[in-house]
This record gives C-alpha cells, structure tokens and sequence, in this order.
C-alpha cells in the first residue's frame, strides 16, 4: 500500500482545509477509491473521512423538492420512504446499482463521483490511458471496448493525448440527470450550487476531469426539485446478469402527463457516455405529444443522433433505442413497482 | 486387493457434511491460514511481480529503491534467483513453468520477479517501486483471425486429436439433410473462491509445504523434481481446498517461487496470488472454435458427422481442449470424422477446467443437435433417442452400465417437455419470450490405484486416512462413510478422517472426477484388513468369547466383531484393542481399476432441461428452471452429491450467458481480471433447479457401484440454455457466452 495519512474531519470547514492539501481526498464509503488505490490508480497523500459531519440527512427543502446529504447511504436513500414515493426513479436506479453490501457502504457524493470502469484506465499494467496517466493516449480505442462510450466521446486516434471513450458507470446519476437534481457544494471561498447535467464533464481535452468540483470542494448533497415524475416513470437498466453488474445501457424515463399526452419529460441514458447522457432534445421532442410507440420511437431517434460505436460496442446505439422506448412506453403505463 | 463385489449394499449416509461445523466456524485451517509449526512471527510475505507486455526479453530489473523500502528482505529476479539444479521439467511436473531462470517473457501477466517483506502491503507497495525493463517482440494474440495456422497438438494427451470412422465424404452426400455451423466457447478462468496459496519453509535440506492443491502427491513429485532433492524431502499439506475446478491440479509457477523464495530469507515464505494474478499464471479453459456437420435421413438417424476445432494454446505448452471427443460418442454414427488442432498465443497455459473437453464439446454439439433436429421438423429429445447409443461407438464396446433413456423420460416428465412450444417465438408472456431447450450431459467414469489406512483406536473409535484432498466437494464425508459402512456399520460420524497430508498413503489428483470412485475402494480394502487383523488378534485372547474362532467365523457389525453362527457370541473393537494393550490396530488398503475394465466404457450421463424467458426488448434472459436427471450409479451422499451437480449445472448456466475472459488484442493481457467484470451468475441468475439421479449402480465399474460426480453437472447445461433461447426467439447464438447484444444482433 502507498503510505498515506487518514485524519477524521469533524466539521465541514475543517475538512476543506484539510482537503486544500495537495493529493487530499474526501473518503465517503470507500467502495471505489479505496479499490482504486489498491491498483495503484489513485495516490491520495491524504484521506479526509467526511462520514462524521452530519450530513447523512434527507430533508424537505422550502421549495417542496428534497435535500439528500452527502453522506447519505445508497441503501438509505433508496429506501427512504419520501424518495420512494415522491422520486421513485431515484429509488429504482439506485437498487439498480451494485449490490446490497457496497450499497450499504455507498455514499451519494461518492456515487456522484464515482470513476470509470474502463478496464485500462483501472490496471496501470496499461501504458495508455489519457484519464490515468494524461498524455498517455487511449488503449480502448483498439481495445476490448465493448463497455465503452457511444455518444460524447473524445476520439482523435488512439495516441491523442485528448481520447476518451470511458463512460460513467453510475446508475444513480442517470436519475439524477432525469429528475434535475442540483449539487450542492462548499470550498474554500463559500457555497455553490452546479446543476448535475454541469457537475460531470464530457472528456472534451481534458479526460482526466472526470467533473467540475475542485479539488477542495467538498460535496455538502444534492437537491431534488418538487418531483413531476412521481406518477409516471421508470429505470430500466441492461446488462449481462441479473445483478451486480454494470449497465450495458441504462435509460432513466420520467413523465408529466396531462391524460394521454406528455407535458413534460426526464430521459437520461447510463452506460453510453462519460457522463449521464441526458438528451434536452428528446426531452422536447417528447413534450405535447401523444404517449404513443411513434413519439417514444422518435424521442429515441433524437437522443441517439450522432452515436457511434467501435468494434465491440457498436450495438449499443439500437440497444439504447430499444431501451429507451421501452422505458417510456413503461413510464407511461405508470410508476415502477 | 479387495475382491471385487457384485451387489453393493447402500452405505449410512451423513446427514451433514463431516467438516461441515469446522468450515461454518471458521477452525477449518486453509493453506494461509497456518501459523505453526514455525514461529508465527517468522512468517513473511512474497509478492509475485509480473510481465506487462506478451512477449520479449526482460533487459533489466532495477530493485534498488525496492530494496531500501521498508520492511523488504528479498527481491529475486531472473538475474539473481539462485539457479535451480536443472531446467524446469516437463513431465511429471508437466507444466512449463516461469520460476526466474531465465528473462524470457511469453506472457502479459507471467512471474518475472518475487519480493519479500515482512508484510504482504510492503511488498505489495516495494513491487511499484521496480524499474523492469523490457525488449519487446511482436505478439501472437487474436487466435481467430490466425484459424488458418492452426497446427496439430505436439502432445495430444488423453485422446488422439484426429479420429475417422466409416467414410464422411459419401455419408455426407447421401444424407437428406445437413446441418453445419460454426460454434465458439470463449477462454474461462477457473476462480475458485480460495486463490491459490503457498506457506514454503526449509529445515535444512527438507522442504515443508502448506499449499492450497487439488493433488497433494503431484505436487511433492513436482518439486522435489524441480529442486533435485529426495521425495521424501518434501512434505505437503491441505487439509483443506477452497475450490480448484482443475486450476489446482498442477503445481504453478507460485509453488517453487514461495519455496526459493523461503531458501533465500531462509524464513518460511507466505505467497497468496491475489485475485488480478489468478488470470494467466494458473491455467484457463482455452477458447474453442468448433466447424460442426451433421447429416441425417429424412427420419433423423444420423449418417455423418464432422467436427473440427481450432483452440488457442500457449506459446509455452500445448494443451488440448477435447471439445470434439463427445462427438466421437455421444450418438450412433456409422461415419465421424473428428479433427484438434491449435494456435500458438502469448497467454498463460491452457489447463483442465471442471470437464475440460465434455464441458465445450456438449456446448456445441447439443446445440447443432438441435439445429438439425429443428431443420427435421422434430422434437430435439425424439432426435436422441432414435440416434441413440447402446455401446460406446468410437472404441466399438460395451457400456459397465447407461441408463440415458430413463433419465431423458424422468426429466422429461418432470419438466413437463411434451408442453414445448414446437414452433420458436410463439410463447409469449407479457414482453417475455418462454423457449424449452435440452440437451444431454455426459462425463467419463475414471478411477486411478489409491491406498488408504485403517485404524481402530483405543475406545472402539475408527480412523481412516488418505492423501487425498477435499475441494469443498465432500471427500471427507465420503471417508467417513465409507470406513464406517465397511467396518460393519459404525456411526460415520464417529469416525476421524484425515487427508490432505503427502505422509498419508498415496491417493490421485482430485481431478477427472475420480476421488470418491478411486480412493474409497482403498478404504474398504483398508478396513476389511483391520477386520481380519481384530480377527486375528481376537482368536489369541483367551478372555475373549470369540477366543479360538477362525477369522472365517466372524464379521463386524456395530462395532463389534460377531460370530456368524452365533450372533450372542460376540466382542467389541474397544476390547480387543484394550487387550492388545490399547495399540491401535491398523490395516493399509488398496485398490485400482478391475482387470477387465478396458473391455468396458464407463461413462455417466444426464438429461438437461430448461426453460428461458428472454426480455423481447432489453434482450435479457432469465434461467427460470432448470430440471436434470443423472445416470451416475449409486449417489453415495445425497447432499453432497446433489450439491455437487447443482453447481456444476449454475456454471453451466455461467457458461451459456456470463462467462468469458477478454484479452485485449494489443497487449495481450486479461482486462476484466477481477469478478466484479469476470461475470459468473449471481442469486438472481439462477431458478428452481429440480436435480435428480437414477441411483442404479454400476458394479461393474468399482464395487461401491458410484461413478464420480464432479463434473458432469456442467455439461450439457450450456447447450439446453441455449437452445431454449432459441425456442424462445427463434434467433440462434452461437458463439457463447449468449449476452444480451448478441441476441439482439442474432
């Protein structure tokens, strides 16, 4: 193990003065950056535990939507009988995710930072990887990339320090980017508040930002907004088993209806893009139209316009349209049971 | 030797596994677990550094920072490792293995360094600070766009890799119907739950091992070979194996690195391969490419059939995959043409995997089956039975026993087969495609020479020991059976079982299936010894009442021995060892195959069922049930044994949809290498599995009438998913495993 210290933040300003550190890191659940410095992919010189600052509560906020902090545990959450009725979807994706164990470790900041599962990006026995080792290149690209990014990805060829094609592996994000869901941040100059859909980054130049938080930031929650898709939504999530594996494609669907017509829409993909792929414009393409096989086919149409795979994952474009007509035409029907 | 008997009598079962308390409280000891008979303070910590290209030369390895870290005693290399007397051997330690004497690299992820430290983080943590490096050579890697220069295996080893019956050609163009197809197994790591482990230490010239090993003897053979010391220099030990499925029956690379490793920090050395290293260095199921043809009349009988497989093999060694040996003679068919052949790749050895051969072999073969069956218009279990096989027909020979047709009626019925839907993707439930699929599992019966030990000790108890091993499988149980029910009918578990020690008598590989066939004919051997040796004894013990009987007099039962004319006249095993002056009395027992037994095939086999639903949209599929019935002859523990065929049917399932191991095509190296990307079914991947055998003995093949157990419950599982899919679909995959883009790209 590569030495490094551990110190127990007791309040939230402490821990972002300890962060300020060069190579600190909040320690949430540890169910990824602990694995990830096990392989030696992430060195943190300092591990500030932030599970003792109270911010594992789920509160209603003034403006009738819900504040889930930081620390709050996946299970938890998903459980929590005020997201169970009012964000369904957000209870869903996240028992999509993982399995009960890492889900009873968990934590919401922690899943929102959650880091790629690209197979060489996590072994360092890979000399390319531009998220790992900036400037490295990328081994996907010619690679075994059957998990990887169809949609927003960076690809100037496999020696370009700017190509990236991992994706965000989260299943709790994707409902997040559906429901609207802002992040609620503190560094060292005060508050900010960054809408999900602005807190995970495309790799753009830049794969090694997986995000917009700094380093010193620390993750305070999330605010959930009134919730419009109580009535009407639905995670539906594919992959290899029936558990405990990642999304091949993941589609959060949720619907404001009005009869049989949708008044507005939340469509957010998993398992496609380095970040949640939420598309605005199947959104509106979705909104005022009759909740029928043709709005649903179109909608997904637009939210796949400009994908394109590689060798092994080329699939993933018409799986994803399948997936997400199927998730509307569910979310129409009702809420997930 | 024992005589061999005719009528086997059923044996008093255990209601609970032997070790059963011991594993679920934790005192069962692994192989890293010990901490004696060495100071425990004395152990330290090797930690195997290893390649990250496929082929080349190592040029150099820097250890200076590594060395000056904290806590490290060694850093051995390929030019520092002490030079092992010999190069490693082929035979009998039979693997081609990398133990640092030379700096050749053929692997991504093969041994090319060990540190030692006084924990495993800080050798972990000073193998990051090695500077390794390398003269690459071009790779040998993607073995299916290099199918073409596929050669003959140099070793063919248990079968001949081609075999011709009858005349293909014109059996082919007379046939009405033929099917043809290209069927694809992918590479499978074993993963057994335990990783493999190593506690080496040396006094003086005397190696001790504590290793987690299918074969105990193999690895005591291996490397005192390997070493040039006497094999009575070496003792091995596992009283306990925490899974192997032939990933543990060879010694690896591992085992002489700890045992070098403890010479030169002359300290005992603990080396557990952590789960990243499991993928290369300890052997994998090789991927299979399968050219399959058969030709039938019109009414189904099979007149033809081909089978040609290409299979990558290591640079290393050649291993051969019989995936085409059950097409040999699984069916009646006057004419089969069978051809093996491989292509080289820089990757680990290929080695045994729980049915290496049948487990692939049934996977495609069933699933061609029942494309011909489909194309005839026919229902795929009328197709066996009219190609049905009384004799084994590649060695043109009888069968010790088969009983295939009463397993496909009772499964059959049991699974309710006549309500198959006869056309694909007509039942539908909601958004579910409901398919019916089977297809027939089969395994060889072995069974190698195995000795065991008898004792009766002080107070009446028995003792009973082999060098055999328990995988998790149930050995110990069947020990302790089998001694009680041969002494005549002893409380099993009364009796203290001990193996996995190479000072006890020698017994096989746990592998192939043979443990229980091979080693408890010893123990009955064994224990009819100490029988006739109580016998003995007793007849001189004048306070005895069977004082003055011959030994032809008596026989045992409950712990007695009893006067066969007089059963009031009788004397109990305490007694008489308390007046031999409480020595125990022991007996050595052996027992090999039956002269005659080349005369016969003895082989199990099984009828797999399955019922699928597969998602019409998200294209997933769920295992509902999943109903099979064995021929194995007689099960000797029903927990055990159903336990064992139940997991072999769940890796079936694993093979049907989850499991395959990637390498990347560049480097060559295994890129989900841990099993949360390395997919083997979860709970929620497996339904109701309705397991069932048909207990009819076969006393022709040992004289307890039990054919093993341990792998046949893969077989077949594979291809009835399948072609359940198939039912459900109407869409055919055949390239495994069957994941959800591919039944959407079918």
């Amino acid at each position: 193990m590569n030495p490094f210290t551990y110190e127990r933040a007791a309040a939230a300003d402490t821990a972002i003065r300890a962060a300020s550190s060069h190579g600190a890191k909040f320690l949430g659940g540890g169910t990824n950056l602990v694995d990830l410095m096990k392989y030696g992919v992430e060195h943190p010189t300092t591990l500030v535990d932030v599970n003792h600052l109270g911010m594992d509560q789920v509160t209603p906020t003034a403006a009738g939507g819900m504040f889930v902090g930081g620390s709050v545990r996946n299970s938890d959450l998903a459980n929590n009988p005020a997201i169970v009725r009012n964000y369904p979807l957000l209870s869903h994706a996240l028992l999509a995710g993982a399995s009960p164990q890492l889900r009873n470790m968990a934590t919401t900041a922690g899943n929102l930072l959650q880091r790629t599962r690209c197979y060489y990006f996590m072994d360092t026995a890979f000399p390319a990887c531009n998220k790992r080792e900036p400037g490295s290149g990328c081994a996907a690209l010619n690679g075994f990339n059957r998990i990887h990014a169809v949609l927003g990805q960076t690809d100037e060829g496999a020696a370009s320090p700017h190509t990236c094609i991992a994706t965000n592996p989260s299943d709790m994000n994707v409902a997040m980017y559906a429901l609207g869901a802002v992040v609620e941040v503190q560094g060292p100059k005060g508050k900010r508040s960054i809408a999900v859909a602005d807190f995970h980054r495309l790799p753009g130049k830049n794969p090694e930002l997986d995000t917009n938080l700094r380093p010193d930031e620390l993750i305070l929650g999330v605010t959930l907004p009134p919730a419009t898709f109580a009535k009407n939504s639905w995670y539906l999530k594919v992959r290899d088993r029936q558990s405990y594996a990642f999304a091949l494609v993941s589609v959060a669907a949720g619907l404001e209806m009005n009869g049989g017509t949708i008044k507005s829409a939340g469509l957010a993909l998993g398992g496609v893009a380095h970040k949640p792929w939420q598309s605005k414009e199947a959104e509106r393409a979705l909104a005022g139209k009759p909740a029928n096989r043709t709005t649903f086919m179109d909608a997904a149409n637009v939210a796949l316009t400009g994908a394109h795979g590689y060798k092994d994952n080329a699939f993933k474009v018409e799986m994803a349209k399948q997936t997400i007509v199927r998730a509307l035409t569910l979310a129409a029907q009702g809420v997930q049971a | 030797m024992i005589q061999e008997q005719v009528t086997p009598h059923r044996q008093k079962q255990m209601d609970h596994r032997y070790d059963a308390v011991a594993k679920v409280t934790g005192t069962a000891q692994y192989a890293a677990e010990f901490t004696g008979p060495f100071p425990a303070k004395d152990v330290t910590y090797g930690y195997v550094v290893q390649s990250t290209i496929p082929n080349g030369t190592l040029l150099s390895i820097n250890a200076d920072a590594a060395e000056a870290a904290s806590g490290v005693l060694a850093v051995l290399t390929p030019f520092n490792a002490p030079k092992l007397p010999v190069p490693p051997p082929n035979p009998p330690a039979r693997r081609n293995l990398t133990v640092l004497q030379d700096a050749t690299v053929s692997y991504n992820g093969q041994p090319i360094a060990v540190v030692v430290a006084l924990s495993l983080a800080q050798a972990q943590y000073a193998a990051s600070l090695l500077t390794i490096r390398y003269k690459q050579e071009p790779a040998k890697l993607e073995f299916r766009k290099h199918l073409a220069e596929a050669r003959s295996p140099k070793q063919p080893g248990k079968e001949p890799a081609v075999n011709h019956r009858g005349d293909t050609t014109a059996a082919f163009a007379k046939a009405s119907v033929v099917v043809e197809g290209t069927y694809v197994t992918p590479i499978q790591n074993h993963n057994p739950m335990e990783p493999h482990s190593t506690i080496a230490w040396w006094e003086g010239e005397k190696l001790n091992l504590y290793d987690s090993t299918q074969a105990i003897s193999g690895v005591k053979q291996s490397i005192a070979k390997l070493f040039q010391i006497p094999v009575d220099f070496v003792r091995v030990q596992c009283p306990y194996t925490g899974g192997g499925f032939g990933s543990k029956g060879s010694m690896w690379s591992h085992v002489p690195l700890a045992a070098l490793s403890a010479r030169v920090v002359g300290k005992p050395v603990k080396l557990v391969l952590g789960r990243e290293q499991m993928f290369g260095p300890v052997g994998a199921r090789p991927s299979t490419v399968n050219r399959i043809k058969l030709g039938a009349t019109s009414d189904g009988k099979l007149v033809a059939m081909q089978h040609d497989v290409v299979m990558n093999a290591s640079v290393l060694e050649d291993f051969t995959e019989h995936s085409a040996g059950v097409t040999k003679m699984l069916y009646k068919s006057p004419a089969v043409s069978v051809t093996e052949k491989l292509v080289e790749q820089n990757l680990g050895v290929s080695t045994f995997q729980r049915a290496p051969g049948e487990a692939p072999g049934t996977a495609v073969l069933e699933t061609a089956m029942d494309e011909l069956a489909i194309r005839l218009n026919m229902d795929p279990l009328q197709l066996r039975l009219i190609n049905y096989a009384d004799t084994d027909p590649s060695q043109d020979r009888p069968f010790t026993s088969k009983n295939l047709k009463v397993a496909y009626q009772q499964a059959a019925a049991r699974f309710g087969w006549s309500k198959r839907p006869t056309q694909a993707g007509t039942q539908i439930e909601g958004n579910n495609l409901i398919g019916y699929g089977m297809a027939t599992a089969t395994y060889p019966a072995n069974r190698s020479a195995a000795q065991a030990v008898v004792r009766i000790l002080p107070g009446g108890r028995a003792f009973v020991g082999s060098g055999t091993q328990d995988l998790g499988t149930g050995m110990y149980t069947m020990l302790a059976q089998t001694c009680a029910d041969s002494l005549g009918g002893l409380d099993p578990a009364t009796v203290q079982v001990k193996l996995g020690d190479s000072t006890l008598p020698k017994a096989p590989v746990s592998g192939g299936s043979q443990s229980t066939a091979s080693v408890c004919p010893a123990v009955q051997d064994a224990a009819a010894q100490v029988i006739l040796k109580l016998s003995e004894l007793v007849a001189l013990q004048t306070a005895s009442p069977l004082f003055g009987k011959g030994s032809s007099e008596l026989t045992a039962k409950d712990g007695r021995l009893v006067a066969k004319n007089n059963p009031a006249l009788a004397d109990s095993f305490a007694s008489i060892v308390q007046r031999n002056g409480n020595i125990p009395v022991e007996a050595m027992g052996s027992a090999e195959k039956s002269e005659g037994a080349d005369a016969y095939t003895s082989q199990s086999f099984g009828a797999v069922f399955a019922e699928v639903a597969v998602d019409k949209d998200t294209h997933m599929v769920e295992v509902r049930r999943i109903v099979a019935t064995y021929d194995i002859g007689t099960l000797l523990n029903d927990k055990t044994g159903t336990n064992q065929l139940e997991g072999g049917i769940v890796w079936g399932v694993s093979f049907a949809l989850h499991e395959e191991t990637h390498i990347d095509p560049v480097y060559g190296r295994t890129v989900n290498e841990n099993l949360a990307e390395y997919h083997v079914p979860v709970n929620a991947d497996i339904g109701t599995l309705d397991v069932t055998v048909l207990n009819i003995a076969d006393t022709k093949f040992n004289p307890l009438g039990a054919r093993g157990i341990g792998e046949i419950g893969i077989t077949g599982a594979a291809a009835a998913v399948g072609n359940a899919i198939f039912n459900a679909t109407g869409k055919r995959v055949r390239e495994f495993p069957i994941t959800p883009d591919k039944i959407m790209t079918a």
